[in-house]
């Protein structure tokens, strides 16, 4: 059995940094990436299946640039089986809606028995792509998981979503379904220096939205639930800023943190 | 022409969540500016029940939309929500950016080919065009994003970010019935948090809180001394209660505490991202500790340090001692 795990290569925005020339986005001189944290979760639930049951797959598959190429990297020294990147320059200015499109066009080739993506991206949030994946693809689909029983084969899993304020629900989803997996499911993985040094020479299967049978106009722009018109800096809070030496600083707290409170 | 505002109210145990009357406050403030009617669609097993509480100031309509299971399922509420759509043909969708919305609304809005954006904190509409703010990159950027060439747009939204609507209005209400649909996931039911182990962040008034500024688990013991000399309950934000440095009951935010109580909150190497401010952001007096000028906590603070928190603590012991 085969288990497909979205990936995305998110960026973490430097402490300072710049627009890019067209204002839509930050300029990416002033961006690291990584791999989003919450895919180091789904990745790990993945693994963990692959560990405890005969005969899975666990392949990574990313929509990403080249730059995208290290993820996969990652999702390969840590023990995934396969890797997939599908890009084509169209795709800059993809949003969840056209994401998706590609990873149920990606899954349709594949024939995964489970998709397990992440809850959100560190970087844009949408929590959206999992659960827009699961609809082209007419897949049941749970958000936020933080507990999952599963036997391949299987024809339900039980899993528990975290709500609000640590509430979680127990529910019984009919597979195959796709899942998003939350931060704390399970203990994240290092690779290992081996598994990193073989990775490097796995191969990266690259496709594009052609060759998946995608066509313009299910990828360019007119495709996308959204446009960023322009992208700025939230206006400065009111926050009265203590400066100084530390000693100085932390004087200053303690006699606010005296007022407040009293004594 | 697609007009006027869907509202999709959202239910859990029988009751409708705060977060609904935050979605018809925003409604009704861009009502006019949207043009149509303000419907509110009430998708539960007994719609009716709940069909008060959504009665509110800016509501022309009710909704009530029978469904099968008594909490929430998506397919179910994909298809109740369709049907309303397709009956009253918005312009505007309002969905929570809730735990639920997250598991519901991007489907919709494939289902309905509507415009879309989540955790949206602002609308604007000008001469009849939608346009919607949200953050990027861990709130250091706001992003406006608009919908060209759609007449239906879906907006998931923040919770807190909307006033709640108040007052009651004698909205119509009208039961439509939903297309048989088959529920391909079942609730079985709810288990609440474990017991807090004589933690109350809810009823403390003085917090000091810990994010992964602190490093590694070594170091956590230095802050939980040092709120002790404060007398602050020790508090702090998720990557540090999932890596089990502290209990899950310290955990302040979404999915875990609100510091109700608080009068004043000293955060310590945390972000200030959305999920961790939903739980402290109301704290009048906040103090925020963080290496990075640009971390988004101090878009909120009242009193900022920019410095390193193993600086600051060690500093500060000697005022508390
Ligand atoms: C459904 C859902 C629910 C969630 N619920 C919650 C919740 O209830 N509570 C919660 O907190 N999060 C929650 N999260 C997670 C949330 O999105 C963030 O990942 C988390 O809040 C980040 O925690 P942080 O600020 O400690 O870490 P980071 O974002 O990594 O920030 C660490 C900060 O420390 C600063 N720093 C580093 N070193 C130092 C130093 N030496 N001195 C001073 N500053 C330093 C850095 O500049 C940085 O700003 C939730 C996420 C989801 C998807
Ligand atoms: N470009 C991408 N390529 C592959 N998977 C993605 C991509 N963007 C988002 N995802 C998946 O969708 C999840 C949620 O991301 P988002 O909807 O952007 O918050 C991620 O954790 C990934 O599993």
């Amino acid at each position: 059995m085969k288990i497909l795990v979205p990936v995305k290569q998110a960026a973490l925005v430097e402490d300072d940094f710049e627009l890019r020339d067209d204002g839509r986005d930050v300029d990416p001189d002033f961006v690291d990436l990584q791999l989003n944290e919450w895919d180091d979760y789904s990745l790990e639930t993945a693994l963990q299946l692959k560990e405890s049951h005969d005969g899975i797959e666990v392949v990574a598959v990313t929509v990403g640039d080249d730059d995208a190429e290290d993820a996969l990297r990652t999702c390969l020294a840590k023990g995934a089986d396969r890797a997939i990147r599908v890009w084509d320059d169209e795709l800059g200015d993809a949003d969840p809606v056209v994401i998706a499109r590609v990873l149920a066009a990606v899954a349709q080739r594949e024939t995964p028995d489970l998709v397990l993506a992440g809850t959100q991206s560190s970087d844009l949030g949408f929590s959206a792509t999992g659960v827009a994946m699961a609809t082209f693809m007419g897949w049941p689909h749970a958000a936020v998981v933080v507990a999952l029983d599963y036997s391949p084969g299987a024809a339900t899993a039980t899993v528990e979503r975290e709500l609000e304020g640590g509430l979680r629900q127990r529910l019984e989803i009919d597979c195959p379904a796709v899942l998003t997996i939350q931060l704390g499911i399970n203990t994240p993985r290092y690779a290992s220096l081996r598994g990193i040094k073989q990775a490097r020479s796995l191969p990266v299967e690259e496709l594009t939205p052609e060759d998946l049978g995608l066509e313009a106009q299910d990828v360019g722009e007119q495709a996308c639930g959204a446009r960023v018109r322009k992208m700025y800096l939230p206006e400065k809070g009111q926050a009265e800023m203590i400066e100084g030496t530390p000693a100085q600083q932390a004087e200053r707290i303690a006699a606010i943190v005296k007022e407040v409170m009293g004594g | 022409m697609a007009q006027g505002i869907l509202v999709i109210a959202e239910q859990r145990r029988g009751v409708l969540s705060p977060v609904t009357q935050e979605l018809i406050g925003a409604a009704r403030a861009i009502k006019n500016d949207v043009g149509g009617a303000v419907s509110v669609a009430i998708i539960a097993r007994d719609p009716a029940s709940l069909a008060e509480g959504a009665r509110l100031d800016g509501v022309d309509e009710v909704l009530l939309l029978p469904v099968t299971a008594d909490e929430f399922q998506p397919d179910l509420h994909v298809a109740a929500a369709m049907q309303a759509v397709s009956e009253r043909d918005p312009s505007l969708i309002l969905a929570p950016h809730s735990v639920d919305g997250w598991g519901y609304a991007a489907a919709l809005a494939v289902q309905a080919d509507a415009g879309f954006a989540t955790d949206v904190f602002a609308i604007q509409v000008d001469a009849g065009e939608v346009t919607a703010v949200r953050g990027a990159y861990g709130e250091r950027a706001h992003a406006l994003l608009e919908f060209p060439g759609r007449d239906r747009v879906l907006l998931a939204l923040r919770p807190s970010a909307f006033p709640a609507a108040e007052g009651a209005a004698d909205s119509t209400v009208t039961e439509l019935s939903v297309p048989e649909t088959a529920a391909r996931s079942r609730h079985l039911e709810f288990i609440d948090p474990p017991s807090e182990g004589g933690v109350d962040i809810p009823g403390a008034e003085f917090i000091l809180s810990i994010g992964r500024g602190v490093g590694e688990e070594d170091n956590v013991e230095e802050f939980a001394e040092l709120a002790e000399q404060m007398q602050a309950v020790l508090g702090c934000s998720r990557p540090i209660a999932d890596a089990g440095w502290l209990p899950k009951a310290r955990q302040v935010g979404y999915s875990g505490k609100t510091a109700s109580s608080c009068k004043l909150y000293l955060a310590l190497g945390i972000s200030g991202s959305v999920q961790h401010l939903a739980g402290m952001k109301h704290v009048e007096n906040i103090i925020a500790v963080n290496s990075d000028a640009n971390a988004g906590i101090f878009n909120v603070a009242r009193y900022g340090v920019v410095g390193d928190m193993f600086e600051v603590s060690k500093e500060l012991r000697q005022h508390f001692e």
